[in-house]
């Protein structure tokens, strides 16, 4: 074996075990993703349960002469489910997924300018007695 | 990159959902609520702004997202502006759609593009995400089709009159079994796309199927029931992208909407299940019309003399009903209450918790006739005002003021919390026909010797009342 074949077998296995290792690397990379990125489920579904209990409290101290606008706000709000339309839309993906989250932005969209505005157009009609 | 490993972006999350709930606590009163709508806002402005700067958002990505809040908002501008204030049940439902269809296709792109969320490969997603990707899924696609059933009910695009077949009860509990199976199976899968749309397909239809059995007037419930619907979609798909302002926010709009629904079915004491079985208000008044009828003669009265019977009062309470936003009268009850007040008369509102077609309705239809808020009463509040009131004005309701609900067990609206304006000197009634209200049932206050009936459209009559006391 003369030294250029040795090298050039040294070259090409050291070519091997570096792709090897960018493929560990993308392959850890990508279990990083799916286990460590997402938040643990129980501390999501903590923050979730405590916030039925604000929710209960503070709907019950709406006056029931604006439950209107309680469901025109509750609607709008709920419309910040834009966030997950807009990360589904400007994250890299596939045209599917960005379709499907450009809709969905759009959608919001109405919700979002349409439910504050008409809460504020129907709160604005509620006046007190002129003295 | 996910959102949860960037804090930035988490505390801004954070801030919008104390915002929003800021908002709501606003609504405990008409002066705060105003501030609390802003504040709403800037959360809402907050959630967007740390989205498009989020970690990896591509800049063409950003360009679209602008674009499509630029059509959708142009849209909803133009539409709150523009409707009007008897429409708002119909605009409301409509939103509400907007909401459940939005959480089927943000779903429906996790399932696509995993990995932008951090929730795995296409096909290859994560047990816990799959489930929650399809709670989100299915409740925003029941939510969309019987928001959609419930606007056209309400835009009387369809008949208002509950649709009922043999078995459909049992339909209905066998389709939501198939789904659960299904989601099982979808779980399972690793994210299939057929079991994702087929999943969606059933959901769609049982919304349709839910909402069709039940009748017009109790589109209260159903309105509240879908406003909490469509925060327990936000909150699934929150769960499923993990973002906290997501589940926050769905977990107050679902709370929101359950507690909404409770308070409207205390007011016609009905279980949420028997409005949800649907049905109500065809034949079930029958057996409680034996008796009622007969012989017995109703007092009918003129405008005139309505107008002169109230301006001799010292106290008058007007209680309105749907049939007020149906004949656009509440402009001119406000008129006849300034009249009535430049004589010296006493006015107050009486709102029945389950009056119009959505909680809340009347009080934004006396606010848009400029009615001051201060002089609008709820039940508890006034109910035992009416012993000491002279006039009690009824306009467009009647279940709601029936005494059957007290006296008579055999009444379908018995136990049913109701105004009552029996106690009242005289009751002036005013009504188109001598035909029975929503629940078939008759009322007996017709028959009354204290009772005058004013037949007519309820805008002409008070109209008519206006001019002569403007005599």
């Amino acid at each position: 074996m003369t030294p250029a074949e040795l090298a050039g077998q040294a070259a090409s296995l050291a070519h091997k075990a570096a792709a090897l290792a960018q493929n560990a690397a993308g392959f850890a990379a990508e279990q990083a993703v799916v286990h460590t990125n997402h938040p643990p489920l129980i501390y999501l579904f903590a923050i979730f349960v405590m916030a039925v209990f604000v929710g209960y409290y503070v709907i019950w101290s709406v006056t029931p002469a604006l439950h209107s606008p309680l469901l025109a706000v509750t609607n709008a709000i709920s419309s910040v489910i834009i966030v997950g339309a807009m990360l589904a839309t400007g994250l890299p993906g596939n045209l599917t997924a960005h379709t499907f989250g450009f809709v969905a932005v759009t959608l919001a969209g109405v919700n979002i300018i349409g439910g504050f505005l008409v809460t504020q157009r129907m709160l604005g009609m509620f006046k007190k007695k002129a003295k | 990159m996910n959102s949860t490993t960037d804090p930035g972006i988490t505390i801004a999350y954070l801030v919008s959902a104390v915002l929003f709930i800021l908002a709501l606590r606003g609504l405990s009163h008409p002066e705060t609520a105003r501030r609390g709508n802003l504040l709403g806002m800037a959360g809402m402005a907050i959630a967007i702004l740390a989205t498009l700067d989020h970690p990896g958002m591509l800049l063409g990505g950003a360009a679209v997202i602008i674009l499509g809040i630029a059509i959708g908002g142009a849209v909803g501008a133009i539409v709150a502006r523009r409707v009007n204030m008897t429409a708002l049940p119909q605009l409301v439902a409509a939103f509400h759609s907007l909401v459940g269809l939005a959480a089927v296709f943000v779903a429906a792109s996790a399932l696509n593009a995993p990995q932008s969320f951090g929730i795995g490969t296409p096909g290859h997603l994560r047990l816990e995400s799959l489930i929650e990707m399809s709670v989100g899924l299915a409740i925003g696609s029941v939510t969309f089709t019987g928001a959609v059933i419930a606007f056209a009910k309400l835009q009387a695009l369809m008949s208002g009159s509950p649709i009922i077949f043999r078995g459909q009860h049992k339909l209905n509990l066998g389709i939501g079994i198939l789904i659960l199976a299904l989601v099982v199976m979808f779980v399972i899968s690793g994210g299939s796309q057929t079991l994702f749309w087929v999943i969606a397909a059933l959901s769609l239809a049982i919304g349709v199927l839910l909402i069709i059995p039940i009748g017009g007037a109790d589109m209260p419930v159903v309105i509240s029931m879908l406003n909490s619907y469509s925060g327990w979609a936000a909150a699934g798909i929150g769960f499923t992208i993990g973002n906290v302002a997501l589940i926050v926010t769905g977990a107050l709009v679902g709370s929101s909407g359950a507690i909404l629904s409770y308070i409207m079915c205390k007011g016609m004491n009905r279980s949420i299940i028997n409005v949800l079985l649907g049905g109500f208000g065809t034949d079930s008044g029958a057996a409680a019309l034996v008796g009622a009828t007969g012989d017995k003669s109703v007092k009918s009265g003129s405008a005139e003399d309505a107008a002169f019977i109230m301006s001799n009062a010292s106290k008058v309470i007007v209680v309105p009903g749907y049939g007020m936003a149906v004949a656009q009268a509440q402009h001119a009850v406000r008129e006849m209450a300034e009249l009535l007040k430049e004589e010296g008369v006493e006015v107050k509102y009486a709102i029945h918790p389950v009056a119009g077609r959505m909680p809340g309705h009347m009080n934004v239809l006396l606010a848009e006739a400029q009615v001051p808020y201060d002089e609008v009463f709820e039940l508890e509040t006034i109910n035992n005002e009416f012993s000491t009131t002279d006039v009690v004005y009824v306009i467009g309701a009647n279940d709601v003021t029936n005494p059957a609900a007290k006296t008579n067990p055999a009444s379908p609206i018995y136990g049913m919390p109701i105004l009552e304006v029996d106690k009242a000197k005289t009751v002036l009634f005013v009504k188109r026909s001598m035909a029975s209200g929503y629940a078939g049932v008759d009322n007996e206050l017709f028959f009354r010797d204290n009772t005058m009936m004013l037949f007519g459209d309820a805008k002409k009559m008070t109209e008519e009342i206006v001019q002569a006391l403007s005599k």
